[in-house]
């Protein structure tokens, strides 16, 4: 049973539901989504429902600024963010910009930020552009649909937990990712960020649509399923690529990031198989018998059998029953560009792009 | 579930032959049911057990187990020198909102995380019938130790003078909440006072790698309102705001049932006219001496699971092991590592509340000797017939087909009964039942081993007999004497732990594990272990993702014996 109603606001009762896409979107990264749930149910219950506007409905007075929280999630469960940050940036943002900011979109669906994009409208008073950045969580800076498309961020501005504002022109995302990390350590390792502006002129075609919508339906289909998995499958339009429990977890830490891998042995009508997901803060690669069967930028998503939830890298665990699930990226990550900047290469693996049978929207 | 009755069991004479009576320790533990207890020679030997019926003041059910494990020594009760108690007190407090004291909930850190205020999330009576306050002040840390701001002492001053005139005003513990919407503080100082205070929580970002702010606050709070109790939460969580928050404020509002059960057990051990000292069990598995206990009462909850699951170690001799115990409405798993019980990474909820404080990894399933199976299907419903099984069950003359006479018609004997001719569908539902729960048993222990193969399984608990003889995944399955009150064995031996956690840079782990591992030390040394002999017996590091730098997690528990 899919849910096709556009979704037109976003209420209390639907954070839930919208944690639970955005989790399962993060593909295994993004950062928790819990906390998240609980101050943007505050939020709503203070502010009510934020609406939810189109791509297609952006009229030209609109300006929608692209917001994330960067940093380390595992630092951000205790360095949690300021309640005047999001107002910080859009007030320096509309001075770069001279004209207001009618919108917040957020700069990646999956894990915690998709789901603080709400909450920032809320506390803003400002509508969510239905559409994010990437349609799925990615690490790095560079790995963005604006990026893919070819536009230009003019700038970025940086709001810390504290209320120092920092505003960075670089040459290009490559040198953003670098100069803000600089700023990000010394603000504590956790900060709010926003760089391009989206208007009804450069967001067709640079941004991935729907996503907000497309999540919380996803996670109204999950929570409401007797058969979370299958639920969950026909939600995304996924593949099943095996139910087993989790028989192996390597993990070792690098460069200040996670990678590794994770060993499934299926069960049931699934025995006999073994998929390995290459891992770093997200499920990247999935290889049955040495053979790519998914990879970036498609999406591959570790959940409970049982539940459906997804479970992120970091809460792997052996003896866990999971399904994997994958299902195509956006068309726009499949583009040379798109590969170039998040295909398997991108990430270390010398391995061909198969691409998953499928439109991805 | 086993054993819903009174009476006392006649001393193990198998077990006390020769034993070493010179100095015993009796382990009490309060379930949800009964009140178990043990009295242990020095050798570990079980001297004498009981289970009493849990009472609803709680206290009633320790006096009278206390009053029989003695009464079972005879003469050998003079050799009693500890008295080791894991109760539900904190846990039946929270679960139903009573006897529980007003906190004023002091955060340290803004401008950081004040989009995240205090008790975010939680239930709304709760909250209403703990808040006396939020203050969010100047203060705190970076994960680099860079102070956020310096510490707003003017606005804490100012914030402990308006509790302290409100509290003239509405009276604390039992006093009504002075109105107001449970907003948070505005940070001035005075605006976030609802009412008088039973206690304060103190919280700040990174306290548990830079205490020394939270230190100040307590002086400040003993200036302006003398000895009222307060709680810091390095002292009680980890890394993780909210949840160490949270705990911090249960902990504090808990103040007062602390106060209570520990002059009560106080009370009961005189009584007894036994010179015993006191020790409560906490949620690691470890012991707390009375003052602590006092002290830090949040850190009793969940001390069942764990002692079960120690219990199962001494009675079973097994140092590595998955252990289950199997009651009448849940098996709850664990794991032994070393002797103790692993603990969770997970976070976990009391009373509806997040927490990060230390639990045992416990795994339960809805799954046990008075669940209901459907008789059409063979499928588990959910439901337990709980402590009715004596009268519900087919086994004994009921109509309610449950897991227990599915084992009893796959043979088991169970409470030496035989089952009634059964229709072969049923016969057939009760086994397509069994299966299933021996498939969900299985996956557990697969669960809990992590990865580890060929670890025994220990089962314990009075429904034991729903695990198979052999299980896929465990190497053998060992099912020790006494298991039934293996809850209490555990209290009786538990040592005495502490632990401490911190972030640092990949590169500076090595003194990161130092400095972890001598306030761990301390803080076990603290809980009653003695100096010579207390030891680092856990230290793990988890990788940070996303970090600029190679970060990681540094957790070190050390534990040790008593001090004599």
């Amino acid at each position: 049973m899919v849910d096709h109603d556009p979704v037109r606001e976003v209420t209390r009762a639907d954070v839930a539901a919208l944690a639970a896409g955005c989790a399962v979107f993060g593909t295994g990264g993004g950062g928790p989504v819990h906390i998240e749930r609980l101050a943007t149910e505050a939020a709503l219950d203070e502010h009510g429902p934020v609406r939810l506007i189109s791509v297609a409905g952006l009229t030209d007075d609109d300006a929608a600024i692209v917001l994330s929280g960067v940093g380390s999630p595992s630092v951000g469960v205790e360095m949690l963010g300021a309640k005047g940050q999001p107002a910080t940036v859009v007030r320096e943002v509309e001075r770069l910009i001279g004209r207001p900011v009618t919108a917040v979109m957020p700069a990646e669906i999956g894990g915690s930020n998709g789901v603080s994009a709400v909450r920032w409208a809320a506390e803003l008073g400002l509508t969510v552009l239905d559409a994010d950045g990437m349609g799925r969580a990615f690490p790095e800076a560079t790995m963005i649909a604006m990026n893919v498309a070819g536009l230009v961020s003019e700038f970025c501005v940086l709001a810390d937990m504290i209320g120092n504002v920092a505003v960075l022109r670089t040459v290009d995302l490559a040198w953003l990712e670098r100069q803000a990390r600089a700023m990000i350590v010394a603000s504590g390792s956790v900060t709010l960020g926003a760089h391009y502006v989206m208007t009804s002129r450069n967001a067709p075609g640079a941004v991935i649509e729907g996503t907000v919508g497309r999540a919380l339906r996803v996670g109204r289909a999950l929570l409401a399923a007797d058969d979370p998995v299958a639920a969950l499958c026909t939600a995304l339009g996924a593949g099943l690529l095996i139910t087993g429990k989790v028989v192996d977890v390597e993990r070792t830490a690098t460069d200040g990031f996670t990678r590794g891998a994770m060993t499934v042995d299926g069960v049931g009508t699934d025995r006999g198989r073994r998929l390995r997901v290459e891992l770093q803060n997200e499920n990247l690669v999935a290889l049955d018998e040495g053979e790519v069967v998914a990879s970036v930028p498609d999406l591959i998503a570790v959940v409970d059998t049982e539940t459906g939830t997804a479970i992120s890298t970091e809460m792997l665990r052996f003896g866990q029953r999971v399904s994997v699930l994958a299902w195509p990226c956006d068309p726009l990550w499949r583009t040379p560009r798109g590969l170039e900047l998040a295909g398997p290469a991108a990430f270390g693996y010398h391995l061909p792009y198969v691409p998953l049978a499928g439109t991805g929207r | 579930m086993s054993g819903t009755g009174t009476t006392a069991n006649p001393r193990p004479a198998t077990a006390a032959r020769g034993a070493d009576v010179s100095d015993i320790a009796v382990g009490i533990d309060v379930g949800g049911t009964n009140t178990d207890a043990v009295a242990l020679a020095a050798g570990g030997a079980v001297l004498a057990r009981t289970k009493a019926v849990t009472t609803p003041d709680v206290i009633g059910g320790i006096r009278a187990a206390l009053s029989r494990v003695l009464a079972d020594l005879g003469r050998d009760r003079s050799a009693v020198s500890r008295v080791m108690l894991g109760t539900t007190h904190a846990t039946n407090a929270i679960a139903r909102r009573r006897d529980l004291g007003r906190v004023a909930v002091i955060r340290l850190g803004a401008p950081a995380a004040t989009a995240f205020p205090p008790l975010l999330g939680w239930p709304a009576d709760l909250r209403e019938t703990i808040l006396a306050g939020v203050l969010l002040a100047g203060g705190g840390h970076l994960v680099d130790g860079h102070p956020i701001a310096p510490l707003d002492r003017d606005a804490v001053r100012r914030f402990l003078d308006a509790l302290h005139r409100a509290g003239d005003k509405t009276g604390a513990r039992g006093g009504n909440a002075a109105g107001g919407n449970g907003s948070a503080g505005d940070g001035s100082g005075a605006g976030g006072v609802r009412s008088g205070a039973d206690a304060v929580a103190v919280s700040g970002i990174f306290s548990p790698s830079f205490p020394d702010q939270e230190f100040e606050v307590e002086a400040l709070v003993r200036e302006h309102l003398g000895d009222l109790p307060v709680s810091l939460s390095h002292q009680i969580g980890t890394i993780g705001l909210l949840d160490r928050e949270n705990a911090t404020v249960l902990n504090a509002a808990l103040h007062g049932v602390a106060r209570d059960v520990t002059s009560a057990l106080a009370t009961v051990i005189a009584e007894a006219g036994i010179g015993a000292t006191a020790y409560f069990a906490q949620n690691d598995g470890t012991l707390m001496a009375v003052e602590q206990a006092a002290r830090f009462p949040v850190l009793t909850i969940g001390s069942g699971p764990a002692n079960s699951i120690r219990g199962a170690a001494h009675l079973s001799g097994a140092e590595h092991a998955v252990v289950v115990d199997v009651g009448g409405t849940t098996s709850d798993f664990g794991a032994l590592a070393g002797g103790g019980p692993r603990e969770s990474t997970m976070p976990r909820e009391v009373g509806g509340v997040g927490t990060n404080f230390r639990m045992p990894d416990v795994l339960s399933l809805g799954l046990g000797g008075g669940t209901v199976v459907d008789p059409g299907t063979g499928l588990l419903t959910g439901d337990s017939v709980g402590y009715r099984i004596a009268e519900r069950a087919l086994l004994f003359g009921g109509g309610t087909p449950t897991l227990t006479d599915a084992a009893a018609a796959r043979g088991a004997a169970i409470a030496g009964r035989r089952l009634p001719d059964l229709d072969p569908p049923l016969r057939e539902g009760l086994s397509r039942a069994l299966a299933v729960a021996y498939d969900r048993i299985e996956s557990a222990v697969e669960r809990m081993s992590l990865g580890r193969t060929g670890l025994p399984l220990v089962v314990v608990g009075g429904a034991g007999f729903l695990v198979p003889d052999r299980v896929s995944g465990a190497s053998e399955v060992i099912r020790p004497g006494h298991g039934d009150v293996a809850n209490a064995v555990g209290a009786a031996i538990a040592l005495a732990g502490g632990r401490a956690d911190e972030i640092c840079l990949f590169t500076e782990r090595t003194a990161g594990v130092e400095r972890a591992s001598r306030t761990a030390i301390e803080k076990a040394i603290q809980a009653g272990a003695d100096p010579a002999r207390v030891e680092v017996v856990d230290v793990s590091e988890i990788p940070i993702s996303y970090s600029v730098h190679a970060t990681v997690r540094i957790s070190v528990k050390a534990a040790g014996p008593l001090a004599p």
